[in-house]
């Protein structure tokens, strides 16, 4: 059994994906509720990191939705994940103004530094590499989210320094 | 006088900028040093280029410290408040001498930010104590019928701020038609234009602005309820606005009777979005709201007749509602004394890009696109070549330099191709290539296309390959024909703004800057030196020194070379990222 950290509730553990009896008290909050479905796919997701396939039925018998038109939902809108990500999620800017200014080389020297493609998760899963439009951060282009942090006016080198100190920082509470 | 305030300024751009470590270190020294001050916190008064934003208002006057990281905070808190003599170098504005800053407010007229950075957005009685939910107060005292509260919005000529433009008051009038028990007002705070920041801004600077905007408009139309959709990447705005949903609650301005109005029973909630541009089309929102996946409809028929669960449905954006308030304080002749004849009051706008001050301004209509860029925005970034404005994001185009002068006005912007929108305005100089500028919001457009047109969903497919070819030179005589050809169909066979506006960045593009496209296709030359794979970073081995830093800095380590002996590139593992270029001081990188 794998356990993942969660990268929400900073140094908890993240909960047994298997265990599906922690969604129990989320299906009944929005069990018949018009329109639960999303918020409802949006805190289970908050609970394991992702949408794991076995609360799939589950909420479909909560909703009344068929299991097809939640992979539906769950598919069409970019937030949801349907793998585990790492525990850091580093999300590069993508929007104009980040473009404009060379996020590409944030996001390019990301790759090479991390040895993922964008949209991977290391190997040790600490890291998934993701591109975002927009932060609303603009002013501070080009920018990057590392959970709730956000990091502004970078350059390629800044951005994998930064990346570098929180493995650093990892595994050293490992090691305590 | 009482005690000196200090305020910092906590948006979610000066937290990024690293105001909430500057907040903490001035609390941990003034406590350490027994200096008794107030301090409080504000969100952003637009100065972005200037985060963080540090506040002290003492007996003498008030004074706006700039870029206060933690050095600097350590400074003004030994300088200012316990020496009581404020450090000069470091204010971008005051009341007490003249600031180069000062041309950034000089030319601005703030009614949507009225409150942004001048409170703090999570405490409802500041709100109050600068004229918040008088205007519902006055609805409830005076009687005011609905009908008159719309007759106001309609001659203060407001028009909807999220890109369409559409009157508000019209739209008010015709949801208030449809008498039905359920009625519902949305807000839009799904902000999906990448580069545009004003929704975020005013959410988390001033959450009650937007409530009493939408309690009001709830009240005009006979809602029942009202709905915030906001986007998952707005942590700090969700937060904020359910801070001041509980205080409005608990001060009776929502709830049974809301605001005393007596029969207007009256709540707000707030639905988080899930990260679909698609769901900023009303259709597609209401269909997200509902728990679907967020694909427009035909219209009609419209929301006002059939929108949230098939009920009677008004939605206005964030800048909409946020001007209310003040038009119903101030009266309808107030806010149409600013703008033009056919765009009345003032329009936000979020600055960013290559221009020296990026942040967000306020302006009367009809100021001209260069005041903004130059009064404003102080000119482009290292003094490089204005070369053009992106407006209206993937909906909107480039306006270049020599239409600079075009006005801020519905009209006016929308003859140029490019559209007013919601308000970014990203600012582009000499170095950003026109053709990588469109090829990246048609890449934006495919991926957020929801699918349910072909030509949207093929279409914009086949223009953004057409240009990614472009822009790695291999470019073909007929493809600007192809463009053009396709742009027409995805326009004429969309069902929703998102596919008739898809192609606006490539074809205003094509009209003002078609020369480069044919640089790229005939000489497989980027004139802006942008597209990577039409660029080589090379080292001139007279120029170089040997220093290094090239190698430092190197994201990749392509650059081989000893300690003072000329150093070179290797071109396969060179990503093109211009680190090297940038960082080198003898200018020994070259460029071609
Ligand atoms: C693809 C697409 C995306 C849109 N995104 C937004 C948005 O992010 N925010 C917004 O307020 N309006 C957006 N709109 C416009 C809305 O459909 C709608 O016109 C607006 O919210 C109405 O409010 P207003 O009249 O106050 O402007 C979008 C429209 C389209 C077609
Ligand atoms: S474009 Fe990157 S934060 Fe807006």
């Amino acid at each position: 059994m794998r356990i993942h950290r969660n990268q929400i509730v900073r140094g908890e553990e993240r909960p047994d994906e298997s265990d599906m009896t922690l969604i129990t008290p989320l299906l009944a909050k929005y069990r018949g509720k018009r329109g639960g479905l999303i918020p409802l796919l949006q805190s289970t997701q908050h609970l394991y990191g992702y949408l794991p396939p076995a609360a799939f039925p589950l909420i479909s018998e909560a909703t009344g939705v068929a299991q097809s038109e939640i992979y539906g939902v769950a598919t069409f809108y970019a937030q949801f994940r349907l793998h585990p990500a790492g525990k850091h999620i580093v999300k590069v800017c993508h929007g104009t103004a980040c473009h404009v200014q060379n996020a590409r080389d944030v996001t390019e020297a990301l790759v090479e530094a991390l040895g993922v493609p964008d949209g991977g998760t290391t190997p040790d899963g600490l890291f998934t590499l993701e591109s975002v439009a927009c932060l609303g951060c603009c002013s501070l282009a080009p920018v990057m989210m590392i959970g709730e942090s956000t990091y502004g006016k970078l350059t390629g080198s800044e951005a994998v320094r930064i990346v570098k100190e929180i493995r650093i920082k990892e595994s050293r509470e490992k090691q305590d | 006088m009482g005690k000196t305030k200090v305020i910092v300024g906590l948006g979610s751009c000066g937290i990024a900028a690293g105001a909430a470590a500057t907040y903490r270190k001035i609390e941990e020294l003034c406590l350490a040093e027994k200096i008794d001050i107030e301090l409080g916190k504000t969100s952003c008064v637009g100065m972005c280029y200037r985060e963080p934003l540090v506040e002290v208002v003492d007996e003498d006057g008030s004074y706006l410290y700039g870029e206060v990281d933690e050095k600097r905070a350590i400074e003004i808190v030994e300088k200012h408040l316990r020496q009581h003599s404020p450090v000069k170098e470091y204010i971008v504005q005051t009341d007490l001498f003249a600031t180069e800053d000062d041309s950034f407010t000089r030319n601005q007229v703030k009614i949507a930010l009225r409150n942004c950075g001048y409170m703090d957005p999570e405490n409802i009685d500041q709100y109050e104590a600068r004229e918040g939910y008088l205007a519902v107060k006055g609805i409830a005292s005076k009687g005011t019928s609905r009908a008159e509260v719309i007759q106001t919005v309609l001659e203060s000529g407001l028009r909807g701020r999220g890109g369409g433009g559409f009157p508000t008051g019209m739209k008010w009038k015709f949801a208030s038609n449809y008498s039905s028990a359920e009625k519902y007002i949305i807000c839009n705070a799904d902000e999906g234009d990448p580069g545009a920041f004003m929704d975020r801004s005013v959410l988390e600077g001033d959450p009650h602005s937007v409530l009493e905007g939408m309690i009001i408009g709830g009240y005009a139309i006979g809602a029942s309820e009202g709905v915030i959709y906001c986007r998952a990447e707005y942590p700090l705005a969700i937060k904020r606005l359910e801070i001041a949903l509980t205080q409005a609650r608990e001060k009776g301005y929502l709830g049974a009777n809301a605001c005393g109005i007596q029969g207007f029973n009256f709540d707000i909630h707030i639905k988080e979005g899930a990260g679909a541009f698609v769901c900023g089309e009303e259709t597609a929102l209401i269909a997200s709201v509902e728990g679907r996946r967020g694909m427009p409809r035909k219209r009609p028929p419209f929301p006002a007749e059939s929108g949230l669960w098939n009920k009677p449905t008004n939605i206005n954006n964030v800048e909409t509602f946020a001007n209310i308030p003040w038009i119903l304080n101030n009266g309808a002749a107030a806010y149409a004394a600013f703008g033009t004849e056919k765009s009345k009051g003032t329009k936000v706008f979020a600055l960013a890009g290559k221009v020296k001050r990026s942040g967000l301004v306020e302006v009367p209509m009809g100021i001209t696109i260069r005041e903004v860029i130059y009064k404003l925005g102080g000119g482009i970034k290292g003094d490089k070549k204005f070369k053009a404005v992106q407006m209206g994001g993937p909906s909107g185009g480039c306006i270049p330099e020599y239409l600079a002068d075009t006005i801020v006005d519905y009209d006016s912007v929308n003859a140029t191709g490019a559209i007013m929108g919601s308000g970014g305005m990203v600012v582009m100089d000499e170095t950003t290539c026109m053709v990588d500028v469109a090829r990246f919001f048609l890449d934006f457009t495919r991926k957020e296309s929801c699918g349910k047109c072909t030509f949207c969903r093929i279409g914009t497919k086949r223009m953004l390959e057409i240009l990614e070819r472009i822009t790695i030179g291999e470019g073909r005589e007929s493809d600007i024909g192809e463009l053009e050809e396709l742009a027409q169909q995805i326009k004429d066979n969309s069902l929703c703004g998102l596919g008739q506006t898809a192609p606006n960045p490539v074809l205003t593009t094509l009209r003002y800057f078609r020369d480069e496209y044919e640089a790229h296709i005939h000489h497989k030359k980027c004139p802006a030196k942008a597209c990577k794979s039409l660029i080589t970073y090379t080292v001139d081995p007279e120029k170089c020194t040997g220093c290094t830093v090239c190698a430092k800095n190197c994201p990749v380590s392509a650059i081989d070379g000893a300690r003072k002996q000329s150093h070179f590139i290797r071109q396969d593992a060179c990503i093109r990222c211009g680190a090297c270029f940038t960082k080198c001081k003898f200018e020994a990188i070259v460029l071609s």
